[in-house]
């Protein structure tokens, strides 16, 4: 059967406070799915049909934009966000290895979230501090000349309670 | 234009794209992402040309053509380019063309060949091979995707969907449903338009299966739209329903009940043989036509002997064509003697046929669907346009994609509202109220056209009295439509360039019916939105032929072309036509006749292809009637409801089985052709009704439908001029009245109204018949869904439509379900002073609080049992929309 639109949907708190800021205009989409990711931590397929409603386009749009970008995350992200980078500079001075060192270690894919929900692990193609390299980001940290053992001990000193951000 | 592509000067007209002009001289140059229907979009890359003077490249379909342009389509840099573009579309397209379902039908085929391309050696794609077998109709193959997005812009730039987009990028990017949901779970509406457009196999109608042998033009048998199909058929049966691209009307579109509703036609239940019950309380048995036309014949005459023609009546089907129509009418009048002949329209538009007369002069569509697209400002009220009216719902979005504003007056919160400016949540029954208001504004704001008024009207300082006291915040109270929203659509409506009222059963079906016609007229003449254009006062009929049974006189109190059979002259032109003495008195509508039959007055009734069980009010009643008729034939496709209580039933023919000519809304008549042949024993109705009325003694000798048609025009003036030669390629509008008249796109051309000058008529705001009170809280209102039609006697035959549509629901309000404790999905008794149906609960805000919907296509939870049939006086409509209910106990349903 056909599923028929228009059901009750108790509208998240949170989108509310969002959407009251925003005029519902289809350019506000970019802006409006960031903010709304800045304050899940991901889009929740509920959030993006929210975002649809609001800006009375259709959901498959909205999901077009959300899956087009690198930007949006489309699972929930771990507490931590671990970046590494395999960009040129860092690939020529032993990126891979620290890659693979951290999948090892958080026994994850680079794209998944770690089953506790600490760590998310993503691997990007440069972070624009080449002269660091090789780079890891965590966070918004970027740590520089890294190794695949300084790397295992930075994952070690995030598990520290208080160290998580804000 | 001139342009010279491929050193040959070419002709090309303004706005031209160097595609189109080369397309037009005859110069091939293969694409996969354009379609003609489509935007360009310039997407696979194929069409590259090199132009002199531009740099690079450019895809020659989003490249207009220029006055001495320099084209050339096939250099050796293009060819070597085109080829590497078309090894990407392939890299990871399966090779197995010969075991494909869209073998020799697939645009990919085609362009390889023209390329020449053997083989793969390109990195393929990471898409999944996703096959989506979610919905009924139609298969997504995703393995056989090329991405040109034909079907993504289909949905939403000519459907307004949306049901799919482009998700992701590079490698991974796909044709996706929200969430990569299957499509069965999406916004889809089945369309088939993305089916349609899809070059390949990727998107393909599960019941195409082979190739036709014969294709024929005609036109779809469901709603008032009219749209075309082309028939594919072999070995007697249908294996594809394309839409008619040349169609005036629908362009090409179609909705799912015309692609993929015409199971009912191959149905194992058509009714083969004539079937007669020999002793009242007997079984109905097989017979042969020349017993069944006799005894229908011995039974009228008999009857009419004994108590007067005018025991007699002929309820006729505005799902058969025109011709039969005629003859049905003629029928009843001349052989029978009686001018008791009706048919549906009088449960769908007769009050627009008796208000927009008395405003107007003429009760049709003021204008046409495609001038709705260029309309400023649209006012829909009363008519769930997407779900009955398809394809005029696609003409609206186009409008609003031009940026026209869309003011929705409607009690539920219908598809189109997710494209409104405003709307107006009216409560149902309160339209008057709600238009008076709009009035009000009008005229206090200075809004009114005073130079249309005084030109071409009559009556408006009555009218401008009558709405003097009805101000905003009083039709708030009655309406519960907030004050500054009224204030709202009257500025946008008086305010736009061109502004078009579309309305429908919303309006028509009410005790007020009439009124509510009436109203709207007003509004219309108060703003001067009428006489041109893309404005006017737009009714949506409701069946395939509701408009042309109408025309053609299967009415009580007119003949043909709407002449009444009171006035003298018109009798007696008819008398002299058909040789025959006609009856002056008019005849009774269809629920008066039931009503009638009821009582004993009514012996003897002749039900041509309707469903009186279950599509009129209080169908309770309506049953009891056909029970206590003395003489019941019924001439029907199926044994439907109403078919079980007769004493003859004869096998009758479908669309698709005959010639002849529907009137859709707009009034283009159009041409039926017949594609296979009636089932069994079954026969064209034409041809059942002439036996019968030879019988009778009125001779009806036609050999082909095209000279009742010849005989139609010569007594219907705004039918004169239509034939079927005329009609054979495009379908004229009425009034056509000469040979040579191209037909009329709109009336009361510049204010000149059929009927002289408009008139305004005052219009005082009256209550419903009957109310929710403290015993029946709720306010019951009917209507339809998309993918049923009416009683189901047809869609119902096609499991695909019954899988989208689920089983009888109503809708109800979460707040008034979380009152009564009822859960979605729950079975529920509602009750109302006529019976009680039990339906499934479907909990939703669509519908308002204290008001339930339900739809009246089911016949295990019918909701006419419930509805009211108390009648608008003037034109004796039924209040279909407005009846006072209680839901009784429920409890979880069966799923």
């Amino acid at each position: 059967m056909k599923k028929r639109g228009g059901e009750r949907r108790k509208p998240d708190e949170r989108l509310v406070a969002i959407f009251a800021r925003h005029r519902g205009v289809r350019s506000e989409l970019i802006p409006l799915l960031q903010e709304v990711q800045g304050e899940l931590g991901y889009l929740s397929p509920d959030s993006m049909r929210e975002v649809a409603r609001f800006l009375r386009m259709p959901e498959s749009v909205i999901f077009g934009v959300a899956t087009f970008y690198a930007q949006f995350y489309l699972t929930k992200q771990g507490r931590h966000k671990i970046k590494v980078c395999q960009g040129t500079a860092c690939h020529v001075r032993g990126g891979a290895a620290i890659l693979q060192a951290i999948t090892r270690k958080l026994g994850i894919e680079a794209g998944q979230t770690a089953e506790d929900g600490e760590f998310s692990l993503e691997r990007v193609a440069c972070v624009g501090s080449c002269a660091l390299a090789p780079v890891v980001v965590t966070d918004d940290k970027v740590h520089g000349a890294m190794t695949p053992a300084k790397t295992e001990r930075l994952v070690d000193s995030l598990r520290k309670p208080g160290s998580h951000p804000k | 234009m001139h342009l010279t592509i491929d050193g040959r000067r070419v002709e090309a007209r303004d706005g031209a794209t160097v595609l189109e002009a080369a397309r037009g001289a005859g110069i091939r140059i293969p694409t996969l992402c354009h379609d003609p229907k489509l935007k360009p979009w310039g997407g696979c890359r194929l069409c590259i040309v090199e132009v002199q003077g531009m740099r690079g490249f450019p895809a020659s379909c989003v490249t207009k053509a220029a006055e001495g342009m320099v084209v050339r389509t096939s250099t050796e840099a293009v060819t070597r380019l085109r080829r590497s573009v078309f090894e990407m579309i392939l890299a990871d397209h399966p090779l197995d063309c010969l075991t494909c379902r869209a073998n020799q039908r697939c645009e990919l085929q085609a362009v390889a060949a023209t390329i020449g391309v053997t083989g793969q050696r390109l990195r393929p794609s990471e898409r999944q091979p996703v096959r989506d077998d979610s919905n009924p109709f139609f298969l997504r193959d995703l393995r056989l995707c090329i991405m040109c997005a034909r079907c993504v812009r289909a949905c939403q730039e000519l459907r307004c969907v949306g049901a799919i987009d482009v998700a992701s990028r590079g490698y991974e990017s796909r044709i996706a449903v929200f969430g990569d949901l299957p499509i069965g779970e999406s916004s889809c509406e089945s369309c088939g338009e993305c089916v349609d457009v899809c070059p390949t196999g990727a998107l393909w109608a599960k019941t195409e299966t082979v190739l036709p042998t014969r294709e024929v033009r005609t036109t779809c048998p469901y709603c008032g739209c009219g749209c075309g199909l082309v028939l594919g058929t072999e070995g007697g049966r249908i294996v594809s329903v394309v839409g008619d691209i040349t169609n005036p009307s629908s362009h090409g579109s179609l909705c799912v009940k015309g692609r993929f509703g015409l199971d009912f036609v191959g149905s194992p239940d058509r009714l083969r043989k004539p079937l007669v019950r020999k002793q009242k309380g007997g079984k109905l048995e097989e017979a042969e036509w020349d017993e069944a036309l006799d005894l229908v014949a011995s039974r009228l005459r008999g009857i009419r002997e004994a108590h007067g023609p005018d025991a007699i009546a002929g309820l006729s089907s505005a799902k058969t064509t025109n011709e039969e129509n005629y003859l049905f009418q003629k029928m009843m009048r001349g052989a029978v003697g009686t001018n008791n002949v009706d048919h549906c329209a009088r449960l769908c538009h007769a009050s627009t046929v008796a208000g927009l007369a008395k405003s107007f002069g003429s009760g049709a569509m003021t204008n046409s669907m495609d001038e709705l697209a260029d309309a400023d400002c649209i006012f829909v009220i009363g008519s769930n346009t997407t779900e009955a009216h398809p394809i005029v719902a696609l003409r609206i979005k186009d409008a609003v994609h031009r940026g026209a504003k869309l003011v929705v007056a409607d009690p539920r919160r219908i598809d189109l509202v997710r494209l409104s400016a405003l709307h107006l949540r009216q409560r149902s029954g309160t339209d008057v109220a709600l238009v008076n208001a709009m009035m009000h504004v009008i005229i206090a704001e200075g809004l009114a056209n005073r130079t249309f008024v005084d030109a071409h009207t009559e009556g408006f300082a009555e009218l401008a009295d009558s709405v003097k006291a009805a101000t905003p915040e009083l039709a708030a109270g009655i309406t519960g439509v907030p004050a500054d929203d009224i204030r709202a659509a009257a500025r946008l409506y008086a305010g736009a360039a061109r502004a078009s009222i579309v309305y429908s059963m919303g309006i028509t079906q009410h005790t007020t019916g009439t009124d509510n016609v009436l109203t709207l007229a007003n509004l219309s003449m108060l703003a001067g939105q009428i006489g041109r254009p893309s404005t006017g006062v737009n009714p949506l009929r409701g069946q395939n032929n509701v408009q042309g049974a109408c025309d053609v006189g299967a009415l009580p109190n007119v003949f043909p072309g709407y002449q009444p059979v009171a006035d003298e002259a018109a009798r007696r032109k008819f008398e002299a036509a058909w040789g025959v003495k006609l009856p002056a008195a008019p005849g009774l509508t269809v629920v008066e006749v039931l009503h009638a039959a009821e009582e004993g007055k009514i012996k003897a009734l002749y039900i041509l292809g309707e469903n009186v069980a279950l599509s009129d009010p209080n169908s309770t009643r309506a049953r009891r009637a056909l029970e206590n008729a003395e003489f019941l034939v019924v001439q029907d496709i199926f044994m439907s409801e109403t078919a079980e209580y007769a004493d003859v039933v004869l096998p009758a023919s479908c669309f698709a089985e005959k010639d002849g000519t529907f009137t859709n809304t707009e009034r283009r008549v159009q041409r039926v052709r017949k594609a296979l042949d009636p089932p069994g024993e079954a026969r064209e109705d034409w041809r059942i009704i002439c036996e019968i009325s030879g019988r009778m003694g009125l001779a009806m000798p036609y050999t082909h439908p095209s000279e009742v048609m010849d005989e139609l025009a010569r007594l219907t003036p705004a039918y004169g001029g239509i034939s079927f030669a005329r009609i054979e390629d495009r379908g004229l509008q009425w009034p056509c009245r000469t040979p040579e008249d191209p037909g009329t796109g709109y009336l009361h051309q510049d204010g000149a109204f059929t009927r002289g000058a408009g008139k305004f008529h005052p219009t005082p705001f009256r209550e419903p018949a009957e109310l929710p009170d403290a015993e029946y809280p709720y306010l019951l209102t009917t209507g339809r869904l998309l993918e049923q039609f009416h009683t189901g006697t047809m869609t119902r035959r096609t499991a695909g439509l019954e899988k989208l549509a689920g089983p009888a629901p109503f809708e109800i309000n979460p707040d008034d379900a979380a009152r009564d404790g009822i859960a979605d999905g729950d079975m529920v008794a509602l009750t109302t002073r006529r019976g009680t149906v039990t339906a499934r609960a479907e909990v939703t805000e669509r519908s308002p609080k204290g008001t339930l919907f339900m739809p009246f296509h089911f016949k295990e939870a019918a909701a006419n049992v419930l509805t009211n049939d108390a009648l608008d006086p003037v034109a004796k409509i039924p209040e279909f929309k407005v009846c006072a209910v209680r839901l009784g106990p429920h409890g979880p349903g069966s799923g």
